[in-house]
């Protein structure tokens, strides 16, 4: 065992943590806001693979399917969200909850009808195939851009909600919506977007997880458990929280994988378990969201 | 969410009025009268089968979901853990059945225990997501664990021969006798589950649903009593796992899948919630469906999501329970 297989481990658990930090990323804006677990969360990533596929079966090219993906689904998302979920907002929280996980269930069937029950193969797009060479070791070039393109979300995210008007919006519609909405805001209207947002973000994770874990309908039902165990181990609602976790769990997964393989898929929930033994509320979870 | 933990007080005037508090009385003997009965309204006998363990399997479920008010979506680790206990003991230890539905049971009741210790520190949806996750631990496990669970192939060999009892043979082949040994082990569990909705503890678990605060101040441990729920409800599921392990002589790996800890769920709020009866009248409904549309179609589950969707917007408080609102009204 050398220094250099350790790295390249780290790095892999990076780049397959980059997958779950959008995943949980859209889950968490979601939450935040909206104060609702969205239980299809994973079918919209899986439909974006689906869209994805489509887009450059028509294009042929792989960078207007990764630009139009998050549009598509994300408008489906904000359809979805008026039309499904508004009429629950005040009616408890386990309603939405049901209602999204009824909805993942006719997602996936739809997408079995439509596409088949077979997987599609996604290959990597030119380019971006082949390794790189990184002085210690060789990576592979498109796991490097996964860890790039999730960076420049984060940074784009960052500025989106920190430094624009409408961010300000947001932020302060997570503190308290009642407030903002007497300031004059249509909050309804925030939720809408924030919402087409966050399944946009879980599609983008989708499409760029394709060319790794193949295209499939079931392929997002992993996917919900993972954005799970990231979001209870970084703390619900937190956007550091899920980025930090997501790559601590995308680390565990490639580490175990390494020194002990049986347990790889059972080394998250290990994690997970350690977090709630020791911080019930995750990681960077506020005091009070639990309530 | 609707409650009859106090049947007396369901009593109101009018026609309906009086007979649903007739009903509500004798919960478990009206529930017991009927399910004697489901061999002869259902198409084949192992549908009445199915139908009496899931309904079980809902009324467990009911106890933590309806009764506590806590969303778990991990019961299918619970129902799982059963139907393996009681089904590894009967295919890799030739214990007989009998003995094996305790040993499956004691099974479900040591991972309610686990599973409860780590989801009960938390509350509402992250409840719910943790149930889930851990439920994936014992899915995984048992995918793995080949030797002992038949992995992916599901357990095979559960064998379930005839037994004597009292100078009476019981053949467990014929479906019919199957069905009214199942249907008197469930009675058994049936009149606890009532017993324990009765007993204070019953009152002290829907009183912390109601308003924990309130419950806490009045010097309730609210952690330990929705620990107990938990387990009491893991009980009862793991009780109708391993009924199914005995059912099916197989114990299919989908036991342990997410998708049956949803199947409940929606038995559940389709019977209606926080009801006693609803948990049979949901799986009679559930499971009639489903056999009727699996031969339809292949795509079963686009009915069950739009089920979860229209129930959900229209009719939250389910069949039982809009009957029950509608009687009072």
């Amino acid at each position: 065992m050398t220094f250099d297989l350790i790295l390249l481990q780290i790095f892999t658990g990076v780049a397959l943590g980059s997958i779950f930090v959008l995943v949980a990323l859209g889950l968490s804006l979601i939450f935040g806001l909206l104060t609702i677990v969205n239980f299809a969360h994973s079918q919209f990533f899986m439909l974006g693979a689906y869209v994805g596929v489509a887009v450059l079966g028509l294009t042929g090219n792989f960078w207007v399917a990764l630009l139009a993906v998050p549009l598509i689904v994300g408008a489906i998302g904000m359809v979805c969200e008026r039309v499904l979920i508004r009429p629950l907002y005040g009616r408890g929280i386990d309603y939405p909850l049901l209602l999204t996980f009824g909805l993942g269930l006719i997602i996936l069937e739809l997408v079995r009808i439509v596409a088949g029950t077979e997987g599609i193969p996604f290959n990597t797009p030119e380019g971006l195939t082949g390794a790189m060479d990184l002085g210690v070791f060789f990576f592979p070039k498109y796991r490097l851009f996964l860890i790039a393109v999730t960076a420049l979300i984060l940074v784009a995210l960052w500025v989106f909600l920190e430094k624009t008007p409408f961010g300000l919006i947001i932020r302060a519609g997570a503190r308290d919506p009642e407030i903002v909405q007497v300031l004059g805001v249509d909050v309804s209207k925030v939720w809408l977007i924030v919402f087409g947002i966050g399944t946009g973000l879980a599609a983008l994770a989708g499409v760029l997880a394709a060319p790794i874990r193949g295209v499939f309908p079931e392929m997002g039902v992993p996917v919900l458990v993972e954005a799970f165990v990231v979001t209870v181990v970084g703390g619900m609602g937190s956007l550091l929280g899920a980025v930090i976790a997501g790559l601590a769990v995308g680390i565990t997964l490639s580490m175990t994988s390494l020194f002990y393989p049986e347990m790889t898929t059972l080394s998250m929930f290990v994690l997970m378990a350690v977090v709630l033994i020791f911080r019930p509320r995750g990681l960077f979870g506020r005091a009070g969201v639990l309530d | 969410m609707e409650s009859n933990t106090r049947p007396a007080a369901t009593a109101k005037a009018g026609p309906m009025g009086g007979l649903v508090a007739v009903i509500a009385r004798h919960r478990v003997l009206a529930a017991l009268v009927v399910l004697a009965a489901l061999p002869f309204v259902t198409p084949y006998e192992a549908l009445a089968v199915n139908i009496l363990i899931f309904g079980l399997y809902a009324m467990g479920f009911n106890l933590i979901f309806g009764y506590a008010g806590m969303l778990s979506f991990g019961h299918a680790a619970l129902f799982g853990l059963g139907a393996y206990g009681c089904g590894v003991s009967i295919a890799k230890f030739a214990i007989p059945w009998f003995l094996a539905l305790p040993i499956g049971i004691a099974v479900a009741g040591i991972g309610s225990v686990v599973i409860g210790w780590f989801a009960i520190r938390s509350r509402g949806i992250y409840f719910a997501m943790i149930t889930l996750a851990l439920s994936q631990v014992v899915y995984y496990s048992a995918y793995q664990w080949v030797s002992l669970t038949g992995g992916e192939d599901g357990l095979r060999g559960v064998n379930v021969p005839a037994i004597d009892v009292f100078g009476l043979h019981f053949d467990m082949l014929d479906p019919l006798v199957k069905y009214y040994v199942l249907y008197a082990l469930a009675a058994v569990a049936i009149a606890l589950f009532s017993r324990i909705l009765h007993s204070p503890y019953g009152a002290v678990l829907e009183a912390i649903r109601e308003n924990e605060t309130r419950a806490l101040a009045c010097g309730y441990d609210v952690a330990r009593t929705r620990w107990l729920a938990f387990i009491l409800s893991g009980v009862f599921s793991g009780f109708a796992g391993a009924l199914y392990a005995i059912h099916l002589s197989v114990v299919p790996i989908e036991t342990l899948n997410y998708f049956n800890s949803a199947e409940v769920l929606m038995i559940t709020l389709l019977g209606g919630m926080g009801t006693f009866f609803g948990a049979f009248v949901g799986a009679y409904v559930y499971i009639m469906l489903q056999d009727v549309m699996t031969v339809v179609t292949v795509h079963w589950q686009l009915v069950v999501g739009i089920l979860f969707v229209v129930l959900i917007l229209f009719f939250p408080r389910g069949i039982w329970g809009s009957l029950l609102k509608w009687v009072r009204a």
